[in-house]
C-alpha cells in the first residue's frame, strides 16, 4: 500500500495531495496542468515534495519532517514514461536487461520468457530503439521496468503519443499486466475511456488537488 | 628528398609520444571538467571556466612562462613533485606533454561539454529508476551518450598537443631529442641556410599525420552517431 500525503510549490503553482493507493490500480486523473506528473515524480523520487511523507508498504520513501528522501536508484520502484525514454545506445535485449544489471538481480528466466510473452516482444531483441514503433517502443518500456523486479509501477500517460490503433494495441497488454501480474500501479492519464477501462480507483486531480471522491457518473460529467 | 635524418625521426617519434601522453592524461580530466561544467552548479564554477579556457586566449608565450614558473624545478609545485615523487618537468619531455596537455585541454573539454549538455536529462532519469546510482548512470548513458563529443574533444586536443610551440618552447626549450617536437625542429630548420628542404619534409608530414588523425576522428563520430540512430 502507497501512502502519499505531501505539499510542493512550483513557481506559482501549489500542489497538495493526501492519498491512500490500496487497489491494484489506481489512476491520477485530470487536465494537464493539474499536476498529476509532478506527484507521481515525487511518488518515483525525482522530484522531493517541501513537505510531507510518502510511505510503501511500511517503508519510509520520504519524510521531510525526520529528512528522510530515499534516493530513486533505491526505490525499487519501476516508471514507465510518456515517451518511453529507452536508451537509444542500446538494442531492446540491453535496454530489457539494463535494470537487472543496475540492481545486480540473478536472470530469472521463468519470469523473463512470461513477461516477454505477456508484452510480445520477443522477436524486437536485437533491434534499437530508432527501429521500433510507438506500440513496441512503449511495451519495451514497460518490459523493462517490469524485468527490474519493483514493488510498484508508475505509468506516466504511457499511451498519450500514441494514435487511436496503438492504443488499442497497447490496452490490453495492460489488462494483463493487471490481472496476471499483479503488480500494484499508479497510473496517470487525462483519458477518461482510458483511466475507465484499467483502474479500480480514480483519483481526480484539478489545480494541484485531489478532488473529492467522484463517482462513476460524476466522473464522466466533469466538465463535459 | 624524402629519406629523414634520424635527428628528424626523432622529432617526429617524439611529437607523437608528446601528443598521445598529453591527450591520455587530459582526457580523464576533461571528462570530469566537462561534467562539472555541464551539469553541476557550484562556487568557483565561472572561474573554473575561466581557468580553462585560459589558453586558447593568452599567448602562448604566457602560457608557458606560468608553466615555468609553477612547474619549474624552482617554482612551488614542480619542487614539491620533484621532493616527492622524483618527476621532473622542466626541459623534459613530459614538461612538453604538459604544455601540449595544458593547451589542448580547452579544446578538449568544449565538445564534451556540448555532447554532455545536449544529453536528454529524462534518459538519465529513468535509469535511475531502473536502479542506477549516479557513478553507472555516468558510465552507462551519460558518456556512450556523449560519445561523438568525446572522440571531436579528444582529436582536438591531440591535434593541437602535435602543433603546440609557444608555450612548449617557453617551458621546455628547444633540446633535440628531449623536448624537440616537429614544430620546434621546423622552426630551427628555417633559421639556418641549408634546412629549406629538411623542413620541409617535416611539414608534409605534419600534415599527413594532422590529415590522418582528422579523418579518423570523423569516421568514428559517424560510426558512435549511427549506432544512436538505428544503422
Amino acid at each position: 500500500m502507497l501512502t502519499v500525503d505531501i505539499d510542493k510549490t512550483l513557481g506559482t503553482f501549489r500542489l497538495t495531495a493526501q492519498f491512500e493507493a490500496a487497489d491494484r490500480v489506481t489512476a491520477l486523473f485530470g487536465q494537464s496542468g493539474a499536476g498529476k506528473t509532478s506527484l507521481i515524480n515525487m511518488v518515483g523520487g525525482l522530484v522531493a515534495p517541501d513537505r510531507g511523507r510518502i510511505v510503501l508498504d511500511g517503508e519510509v520513501l520520504f519524510d521531510a519532517a525526520r529528512r528522510i528522501n530515499v534516493p530513486v536508484h533505491r526505490r525499487r520502484i519501476g516508471y514507465v514514461f510518456q515517451e518511453g525514454r529507452l536508451f537509444p545506445h542500446l538494442d531492446v535485449r540491453r535496454n530489457l536487461d539494463y535494470g537487472r544489471w543496475m540492481r545486480g538481480l540473478a536472470h530469472d528466466a521463468q519470469a523473463h520468457t512470461h513477461i516477454l510473452a505477456m508484452l510480445d516482444i520477443g522477436d524486437l531483441m536485437d533491434r534499437r530503439p530508432a527501429q521500433l514503433s510507438g506500440g513496441e517502443r512503449q511495451r519495451v518500456a514497460i518490459g523493462r521496468a517490469l524485468l527490474m523486479q519493483p514493488r510498484m509501477l508508475l505509468l506516466d500517460e504511457p499511451l498519450a503519443s500514441l494514435d487511436a490503433a496503438r492504443k488499442a494495441e497497447i490496452l490490453p497488454y495492460l489488462e494483463r499486466l493487471r490481472d496476471d501480474a499483479g503488480m500494484p500501479m499508479l497510473y496517470v492519464s487525462h483519458d477518461r475511456a482510458e483511466v475507465a477501462r484499467i483502474a479500480q480507483t480514480i483519483l481526480h486531480i484539478a489545480d494541484g488537488r485531489i478532488m473529492p471522491r467522484p463517482t462513476a457518473d460524476a466522473l464522466f460529467a466533469v466538465d463535459a | 628528398m624524402f629519406s629523414l635524418t634520424p635527428e628528424e625521426w626523432m622529432a617526429i617519434e617524439l611529437s607523437l609520444r608528446v601528443a598521445i601522453v598529453a591527450t591520455l592524461f587530459a582526457l580523464p580530466l576533461g571528462l570530469v571538467v566537462a561534467y562539472l561544467l555541464a551539469r553541476k552548479d557550484f562556487w568557483g564554477k565561472a572561474l573554473l571556466d575561466g581557468l580553462v579556457h585560459l589558453p586558447l586566449v593568452l599567448p602562448p608565450v604566457v602560457t608557458g612562462y606560468f608553466l615555468l614558473l609553477t612547474f619549474g624545478r624552482r617554482g612551488p609545485v614542480g619542487h614539491f613533485l620533484e621532493q616527492t615523487f622524483g618527476i621532473v618537468f622542466a626541459f623534459r619531455w613530459t614538461g612538453a606533454a604538459l604544455a601540449c596537455g595544458v593547451m589542448g585541454f580547452p579544446l578538449m573539454v568544449r565538445p564534451i561539454r556540448l555532447a554532455m549538455e545536449s544529453i536528454d536529462r529524462k534518459i538519465e532519469d529513468a535509469a535511475s529508476t531502473l536502479g542506477a546510482d549516479p557513478f553507472w548512470r555516468f558510465v552507462t548513458v551519460t558518456l556512450p551518450l556523449s560519445l561523438p563529443g568525446i572522440i571531436a574533444g579528444t582529436l582536438l586536443c591531440f591535434a593541437k598537443a602535435l602543433g603546440e610551440f609557444g608555450a612548449t618552447i617557453t617551458f621546455v626549450s628547444n633540446i633535440p631529442g628531449e623536448t624537440q617536437t616537429i614544430s620546434a625542429a621546423i622552426y630551427t630548420l628555417t633559421q639556418v641556410p641549408s634546412g629549406d628542404a629538411a623542413a620541409l619534409r617535416l611539414v608534409i608530414i605534419a600534415t599527413i599525420i594532422s590529415l590522418i588523425a582528422l579523418m579518423l576522428s570523423e569516421f568514428l563520430a559517424r560510426r558512435a552517431t549511427a549506432r544512436f540512430h538505428g544503422l
